[in-house]
């Protein structure tokens, strides 16, 4: 009985002393686009090992789905709980800018993650992206190249015919095949469209390879796509001398790595996303990083980052190349 | 009857036909579409919906339609696709009576609904496309069942068979076959017919109607669990947001195409086993001709739709009618 007390007074102890540190730590959530998209955890695994380095401390809420309102009822209840730090990737660009206001009166930071808010910038105390997407084009075109020796007919396979993102990134493309003679052998044949659904990628990748028997390489700079392609290139026994690389997440294509389909693919980190998020934060909360373009601070493992023009930062310059040496260290 | 099975008859021949125009202009203007490569793409384009049909085309000839096959795919696929990943020495056979049973028993859901509260088929199969969607994402927590998680075994009944067809073929001609059997000679298979060309009818006649709309959908749900896991070997993957999503409307396109009245009582599985090859051979001759993304979907649409009204205006001599301007 005695002993039992003992416990119990240790317990309420150790909780008294837990609720003293959490009121003197900032408090960090972030706000995903919607829960258990294992993209999103792992930005959340990024901030919660900051945090758990930086002695912040961390929380995540999310809606189910990822609608442009959704996450308004989720901002309104960390303010009222008095967050330090609002960090979240959001569904709509415009949506939750009132929201945004009313968390920033308190004095709350609010960090947008993994994509910014094109036209909303005031909204926002700043943006950390992921990587330079204007390095994204000429990066696979260099990783396929080095995959087929600079030589012979290359096809790319992209999203809907309206992806922006992928459209931007195919234009610089096409730009840096026809300008840099480093690429002077490689021939663009095609660009098909697999719309991101897998049947139809698998049937536009299979007439790739009917219509184009002499092509050395296909880009996929679409998860769906991309992985859509090495199933066709592994069904029809075509790897190595047909090459397929673009952006997907390491489980979607560590089976096509292991099995020698696909040497190589790129995309970024979101894990280090979270972590440069939490170190961005903590910093500005300590006064010891200033929030302004121009700016710079050091994040271990990371390196020197630079705050970019309408507090834009960039989490790395290039993607990210995965490959039988590296996958094992991912898991997203 | 006779005179039924002479335009059912018609109605097959016309699809041969269209088949062969097909391969005859396609071909015309690359060569490349008459390959035994082409006939490849083709075989392996059709087989979730080939089996999805055989299920939907029993349910639209029973007077009902089912809108919920894509979810039922998706849950069959995830729920199996988890155990594979969860209980790496499950058998492969296992999976594949795990994911006809789950599909069985969404389907018995929907069939229970509509015939306890007489509802009509085309809202409660509405209701369950979203309902099976919303626990696809409750079971699976928003995560897909990754590449590396799927049995190699599984993967390889897409790639290969002693007999150099992928066993997916095999299979989906094989439930082609089986269906086949059951409509034509089993006295269940034609009871559907029964319940479908007139209800009340077949009711005086002491057919049981709602047994037959239990049963329909049972094996509309079982045939679309089945296409489940074909999805995930022939993919390789399975995404709660992703498999099965718009699937129900290739399928029900396929079994119309393939001379299923809508209004019930009227088809047969090799028109609707026609009805699938022509859409899975058109779905592989766009992008055969390089025919541009921007083009595709509505070039995809407007064959359907040509399809229909000329295999329609032949069956109700209406082509006769337009022709020569006289009633028919």
């Amino acid at each position: 009985m005695k002993k039992l007390m003992l416990i119990a007074s240790a317990a309420a102890i150790g909780l008294m002393a837990g609720a003293a540190t959490a009121q003197d730590q900032v408090e960090i959530v972030y706000i995903p686009k919607n829960t258990g998209n294992p993209y999103f955890d792992s930005i959340i695994g990024g901030f919660a090992d900051a945090c758990a380095e930086l002695g912040c401390s961390f929380t995540t809420v999310a809606p189910a789905t990822a609608e442009a309102t959704s996450q308004i009822p989720f901002i309104t209840a960390q303010i009222q709980r008095g967050v330090d730090v609002i960090a979240i990737s959001p569904n709509s660009p415009d949506a939750l800018n009132q929201v945004f206001d009313r968390a920033r009166s308190r004095g709350i930071q609010v960090l947008i993650v993994n994509s910014d808010i094109p036209g909303s910038e005031d909204h926002r105390d700043a943006a950390i992206l992921p990587v330079d997407f204007t390095t994204i084009g000429p990066a696979q075109v260099e990783l396929l190249g080095s995959m087929i020796n600079y030589d012979g007919e290359i096809a790319i396979l992209s999203a809907t015919t309206d992806a922006p993102d992928q459209n931007v990134w195919i234009a610089d493309m096409q730009t840096v095949l026809e300008s840099d003679d480093a690429y002077a052998d490689m021939e663009l044949v095609t660009i098909a469209y697999g719309d991101d659904d897998p049947q139809k990628s698998t049937t536009e990748a299979e007439a790739l390879l009917a219509n184009y028997p002499d092509l050395a390489g296909i880009i996929s700079p679409t998860t769906v796509g991309v992985a859509a392609a090495a199933q066709v290139v592994e069904t029809a026994g075509r790897a190595p001398d047909l090459q397929v690389t673009g952006l997907g997440t390491p489980n979607q294509m560590r089976r096509f790595i292991e099995n020698g389909t696909v040497e190589a693919f790129q995309l970024w980190s979101p894990y280090n996303q979270g972590v440069l998020a939490a170190h961005f934060a903590m910093g500005v909360n300590d006064g010891s990083i200033t929030n302004e373009p121009g700016q710079t601070f050091d994040v271990p493992n990371l390196g020197t980052i630079t705050i970019g023009d309408d507090n834009v930062i960039l989490t790395q310059d290039q993607p990210t190349t995965f490959n039988a040496d590296n996958i094992d260290d991912f898991n997203f | 009857m006779t005179a039924l099975g002479r335009l059912v008859r018609v109605r097959e021949a016309g699809l041969v036909v269209m088949l062969v125009i097909l391969a005859v202009v396609v071909g015309a203007i690359q060569p490349r579409f008459l390959t035994i490569a082409t006939l490849d793409i083709i075989l392996l384009a059709i087989p979730l919906i080939l089996v999805a049909a055989m299920g939907q085309m029993m349910v639209i000839v029973a007077r009902h339609v089912d809108l919920s096959i894509g979810s039922i795919l998706g849950f069959a696929s995830i729920a199996v696709g988890m155990m594979f990943r969860d209980i790496p020495e499950m058998p492969l056979w296992l999976g594949f009576i795990l994911a006809i049973a789950i599909g069985a028993g969404l389907g018995l859901v929907n069939g229970l609904i509509i015939a306890l509260f007489r509802l009509p088929a085309i809202i409660v199969t509405l209701g369950t496309l979203s309902l099976y969607r919303g626990l696809i994402f409750i079971l699976s927590g928003g995560r897909q069942v990754d590449p590396n998680h799927i049995p190699e075994a599984l993967i390889r009944m897409a790639q290969t068979s002693p007999i150099g067809v992928p066993w997916i073929v095999i299979i989906a001609f094989f439930t082609a076959l089986l269906a086949y059997v059951f409509l034509r000679h089993l006295r269940l298979g034609r009871e559907i017919y029964a319940a479908g060309s007139n209800p009340d009818a077949a009711r005086l006649r002491g057919i049981r109607v709602n047994r037959v709309t239990l049963v329909v959908f049972s094996l509309s749900g079982a045939m679309a669990g089945l296409a489940g896991l074909m999805y995930a070997a022939r993919f390789g993957y399975v995404n709660p947001g992703i498999t099965g999503v718009g699937f129900e409307l290739t399928v029900i396109a396929a079994v119309v195409i393939g001379g299923v009245s809508i209004n019930g009582g009227i088809g047969t599985v090799p028109g609707v086993v026609l009805g699938v090859l022509l859409l899975g051979a058109v779905s592989v001759a766009l992008p055969i001709l390089g025919i541009s993304g921007f083009w595709q979907d509505a070039i995809y649409g407007a064959i359907i739709v040509i399809a229909l009204i000329v295999d329609g205006s032949v069956r109700a001599g209406g082509l006769v009618r337009l022709v020569t301007g006289r009633g028919g």
